[in-house]
């Protein structure tokens, strides 16, 4: 169980996400939209302790940091969801002593089965991306499913059998797709975007592609510096000379 | 890492017991002075009870305890899974060496036969243990070659120094225990400073940049007002400072002063040897539980790049 698929077995199908960096606005309706649905969906319940203390707790299988990044003077602001990447090589799965972790053949969706998992941990410390969170109320383990049970749910108009991140995204920032087919539009999308995986070193090869921010566009599309006062040749410029003094001797 | 005491307690406590069951298993081979027939059944009994209390200690830490059995079965992939199953087959030939100490004839080629099966098969569980950690390419502290073999002479040279307590208080020869004990104590300090010397020194090579492929990254805001379990697990570190100083008080109590008194054990005996083989233990058990705190502690996971830690 816990060995993983061998490459005869696979389908050649990986189902997993792409996010944009460059439009993701940190808004976490994707965080929230997928609390919501999970909390009653496939690893059912998500549970939250102490919500309304001063130190809430809780399983949630999406996060999104904000970081500031770029070269000095160009840095922006990058607000980064985390979740399982649904990984080739999962460590997770191959530590597991139960079984209750597994990689999926037919899609390489990554699942906890939440009827065996022993609540030992091991796997959230196999994985380098944080994905996994211990449920503290229910003892088992708990992580992304790629809501299975919403994306071959044909209970569900055929708009809505996407991830609930997917569907609840206001900026398109996420996609869902086979990665495994190079013509699929998210495999496209990642050719033609440069889309990377986290932590290529590691080899776990994960399935899902962050898509880098575009370079700032402020130098391109900006209104020319303004021309320096001393080359003017009005009288504000004798002004400027005596403030720029002013500064000078002020800041002695 | 967050140093789980219920993780703590079983490594320490099972080290220590199949150590102690390894030299008992090579009792007639290593020329233990057996005086009486009841020093082997209460010897493997203290053996068997530490590993016991062990691997119970250990199901404290999972979530779902009553499931614990289901860890048998992935033994093909899981290095978890494999200490559970050698922990188990141990119990078998430790149970029939017990059996014939308490009941048949000590000298008999059976017991020979399960005691070296024991001690072979004590081996590979204390390896298992180790390969839990060991495996873990996410801790660079874990990922490290010393890791097996610090395991390994850590039970031995905690399971000699019970032994060398137990032959004193049972009046026999202390002599080959003790200096079994000397020279397990001090292989396991060496191999214990050079681990130390290989974490401290060896290059962190993750980068937040490799693991957010943004360069220059810094978090301006996490993801959660408040500690979540990722954080609490996987994000606790002892100060540096600290660690230094642990290491060295470990350092005394596990190693330096059980060997000074395993020494003056081996070559004296009678109430003096009892004291200093009470010492040995008192201090050396200590020591092992502030070795195991910090082999956590001071472990850094990859993921706490995504919370701010530059590299890993």
């Amino acid at each position: 169980m816990t060995s993983l698929p061998t490459p005869q077995e696979r389908s050649g199908k990986k189902l997993g996400l792409v996010i944009d960096l460059d439009i993701c606005v940190g808004c976490q309706a994707c965080a929230v939209s997928c609390k919501e649905w999970n909390t009653s969906g496939y690893s059912a319940p998500l549970t939250d302790l102490a919500a309304y203390g001063d130190q809430p707790i809780g399983a949630w299988l999406n996060r999104i940091h904000t970081y500031e990044a770029g070269p000095d003077g160009e840095s922006q602001t990058v607000h980064f969801p985390r979740s399982c990447l649904h990984c080739e090589e999962p460590a997770c799965v191959t530590v597991c002593p139960t079984g209750a972790s597994y990689k999926r053949a037919e899609d390489g969706i990554v699942l906890v089965n939440p009827e065996t998992c022993i609540g030992c941990k091991l796997c959230s410390w196999a994985c380098p991306y944080g994905a996994r969170e211990y449920d503290y109320d229910h003892g088992v383990m708990k992580k992304c499913t790629l809501c299975v049970d919403r994306i071959y749910n044909e209970n569900l108009e055929e708009v809505d059998r996407v991830p609930a991140c997917v569907r609840a995204c206001p900026t398109s920032a996420r996609h869902f797709g086979d990665l495994g087919d190079p013509e699929s539009d998210v495999s496209k999308m990642v050719a033609d975007r440069g889309g990377y995986d986290l932590l290529p070193e590691m080899g776990y090869k994960p399935v899902n592609k962050y898509l880098p921010p575009r370079p700032r566009r402020d130098k391109e599309t900006a209104a020319p510096a303004p021309v320096q006062a001393s080359e003017t040749a009005d009288g504000k410029a004798g002004i400027d000379k005596l403030f720029a003094w002013a500064d000078r001797m002020l800041s002695r | 890492m967050h140093p789980a005491y219920s993780v703590i307690i079983f490594t320490t406590a099972s080290g220590a017991g199949y150590g102690l069951l390894f030299l008992l298993g090579l009792a007639d081979i290593i020329g233990l002075d057996i005086r009486g027939r009841w020093f082997m059944p209460v010897s493997l009994t203290l053996a068997l009870g530490l590993v016991t209390v062990g691997l119970l200690s250990s199901t404290f830490h999972l979530g779902r305890p009553e499931r614990a059995w289901r860890a048998f079965s992935q033994w093909r992939s899981s290095w978890l899974s494999r200490e559970g199953v050698a922990a188990v087959v141990t119990f078998v030939p430790a149970g029939i060496l017990w059996l014939l100490t308490l009941f048949g004839d000590a000298n008999s080629a059976a017991v020979l036969i399960m005691g070296l099966l024991a001690a072979a098969l004590s081996v590979v569980t204390v390896y298992c243990t180790a390969m839990i950690y060991a495996s873990l390419t996410t801790i660079r502290q874990w990922h490290s070659s010393w890791v097996p073999p610090v395991y390994l002479v850590l039970a031995l040279a905690s399971g000699a120094v019970l032994l060398v307590c137990l032959t004193a208080l049972f009046g026999g020869s202390t002599y080959v225990p003790g200096i079994i004990a000397v020279v397990a104590l001090l292989a396991a300090y060496s191999f214990k400073l050079r681990y130390w010397l290989g974490i401290d020194t060896e290059e962190k090579t993750h980068t937040m940049q490799a693991a957010t492929g943004l360069e220059n990254a810094r978090q301006i805001a996490p993801p959660h007002t408040s500690e979540n379990y990722v954080m609490k697990e996987m994000g606790y570190r002892v100060a540096r400072k600290h660690a230094r100083k642990l290491r060295r008080l470990a350092a005394l109590l596990a190693f330096v002063l059980p060997a000074i008194v395993c020494l003056i054990a081996a070559f004296t005996g009678g109430t003096l040897a009892t004291i200093c083989g009470l010492v040995a233990v008192a201090s050396c058990a200590t020591g092992l539980a502030m070795e195991r705190w910090l082999f956590f502690a001071e472990a850094q996971h990859v993921v706490t790049l995504y919370y701010g830690e530059a590299t890993a």
